[in-house]
């Protein structure tokens, strides 16, 4: 369970993040939204424990995530940061391969060697392994770093606007794979992940964590709380939910 | 692959070196053994460190285009230079025992460069950018307070710091040597040590961070290690701004790997070559003297626009 507790940040002085008190347990996708600067990302970086808040708590199975020591963090969750920029030339296999540096702390064993596997086939990499980064599509590149947090095999993966340079259908395709293994019985991972595109969340999210102004508007599940009315007043424009082909849609009022 | 080619690195050294040593030797062959062998490790020991030192830098700063001398150390070098000599003049620099200026120059740039460092950082290493940007303002203000005391100085005395200003390997102390190569020693073993945190680090802060990297103490160790490489050996012979960029991006090309575990080692063989290689060919082929740190200066300042330049344009 991640549970934060009358949690604030503050940047430079003035306060991103207010008095937020919220708990979500594991399994499922979690979808923060907001408009811009409402503080999703600070969010999602002070729940992984990189951004101390001014005042609160913030607990990762129970356990004070700002306290805990870096190796430990990298136990329990993976976090995707966004825009991350890599100078070194590398293969997709080693970009993932990175993803199991907190078990072997360099020297990778049999157990990583299948990890990694796993993880570029789960998410129909395999072919690419041995293709730079750079000779990537936005889209392939994008799966290959999702790969890489999956591949740290932590109970939580936290995913920071990792749609917002894709098109759709790349987009769509990361989703799908995301929702198909966070379903219970499946791998048993939880995603918490910052969307823009409402109709993404609407449609993924079994959780919606909604913030303005660095308050939190809402935490609970997406079929109760993402309703027209909230996005309306959340982002203050009209904002409707409809049903088409069985699909909750977001579309202008 | 980049174990051969280290292996190759290595050899090609060796031949260098042998060359340097043996070519053209004549009596007294002791003497002038003895001569060309603190040479050849003084040029061996400022590229393997320079090498080293820009290797670390640019993983630290995420950027290939940078080395340790843009920060302000050369500027900094000089203004020391400049310093000494007017605070004690001519005759008072010259008689200043050479240990003592070598230990003073060094303990002076590696608490000024961790001073930086550790102010800048201290904040989060988000601010290496801030850090480089900081460097080179204050590499300008030092320079500018340099060439305001060097116009007090009278011409013997500015012709003095204007020697001490480049590098120069014709003159390097034993006792200076052997210390540098110590200080060499134990900053390569413990970049060595680094080398497999390093290669975490190269993959930004955040994702190091999320793999469980103590991502500031890793940055501030490395820095710690490049204040004293360049420290180290721009006390021993002189500030030479871009042979770390020549053996850095050489090493890049000649090692397509990530690994530092090879990429440092890589960029102290290429140092070590080009400086051994390069003072091979301009003192025992061509009969010159001194030139050969403009050379380098020339070919690295060229390198460094065509890497700019083809940045710009991809």
């Amino acid at each position: 369970m991640i549970r934060l507790d009358d949690v604030s940040v503050e940047k430079s002085g003035s306060r991103i993040l207010s008095d937020v008190s919220l708990a979500f347990g594991q399994g499922g996708i979690t979808a923060l939204i907001g408009p811009n600067g409402a503080g999703k990302s600070t969010l999602l970086h002070t729940i992984a424990g990189l951004i101390a808040p001014a005042r609160g708590r913030v607990e990762v199975e129970g356990v004070d995530i700002t306290r805990a020591r870096p190796p430990e963090r990298a136990h329990r969750l993976a976090l995707l940061a966004q825009n991350e920029r890599v100078t070194a030339r590398l293969t997709v296999r080693e970009l993932v391969g990175f993803g199991r540096w907190p078990h072997h702390r360099g020297r990778p064993r049999e157990v990583d060697r299948r990890m990694i596997a796993e993880a570029l086939d789960t998410f129909d990499l395999t072919t690419l392994a041995e293709r730079q980064l750079d000779a990537l599509s936005g889209g392939q590149r994008q799966r290959a770093f999702v790969a890489m947090a999956w591949a740290q095999e932590t109970p939580w993966l936290l995913l920071d606007e990792p749609l917002s340079a894709l098109d759709p259908r790349h987009a769509r395709d990361i989703m799908d794979r995301l929702h198909a293994l966070t379903r219970p019985g499946a791998a048993r991972r939880s995603v918490v992940i910052v969307l823009h595109d409402l109709g993404v969340a609407a449609r993924y999210a079994d959780r919606i964590v909604a913030l303005k102004d660095g308050r939190l508007v809402v935490s609970g599940p997406r079929v109760l709380t993402m309703t027209g009315a909230m996005l309306s007043d959340l982002f203050e424009t009209g904002l409707t939910i409809e049903r088409v082909a069985g699909r909750d849609v977001v579309v202008p009022a | 692959m980049a174990e051969r080619r280290l292996i190759l690195l290595a050899l090609a050294l060796a031949g260098v070196s042998a060359l340097f040593i043996l070519w053209n030797l004549r009596a007294p062959m002791g003497f002038i053994l003895s001569l060309r062998l603190v040479k050849l490790a003084s040029l061996c020991i400022v590229g393997a460190a320079i090498g080293t030192a820009t290797v670390l830098f640019q993983t630290v700063a995420a950027n290939r285009l940078l080395t340790p001398g843009i920060v302000g150390f050369d500027a900094l070098f000089v203004f020391i230079q400049t310093m000494l000599v007017l605070t004690l003049g001519a005759a008072g620099f010259a008689t200043l025992p050479v240990l003592a200026q070598f230990g003073l120059e060094t303990l002076v740039l590696v608490v000024a460069a961790l001073a930086l460092f550790g102010a800048l950082l201290r904040k989060g290493s988000d601010d290496i950018l801030r850090l480089v940007l900081t460097g080179v303002i204050l590499g300008v203000l030092l320079r500018g307070l340099a060439g305001l005391a060097q116009r007090l100085l009278d011409p013997s005395e500015f012709a003095i710091v204007q020697q001490a200003s480049f590098a120069t390997f014709g003159a390097v102390d034993r006792a200076q040597l052997a210390i540098a190569a110590a200080v060499l020693a134990l900053s390569v073993v413990a970049a060595l040590r680094l080398a497999r945190l390093l290669d975490v680090a190269a993959l930004g802060r955040g994702t190091a961070l999320s793999l469980g990297l103590d991502f500031d103490r890793v940055i501030f160790a490395a820095l710690g290690v490049v204040a004293l490489l360049v420290a180290v050996s721009m006390a021993l012979v002189g500030p030479i701004t871009f042979l770390g960029l020549l053996a850095a991006s050489l090493a890049h090309a000649i090692l397509p790997t990530w690994r530092h575990a090879l990429l440092l080692p890589g960029a102290a063989l290429i140092g070590a070559i080009i400086l051994v290689s390069g003072q091979f060919v301009f003192e025992r082929l061509l009969g010159l003297q001194s030139t050969l740190t403009v050379i380098v200066e020339f070919l690295g300042g060229l390198l460094f626009l065509f890497l700019v330049l083809r940045r710009s344009r991809s």
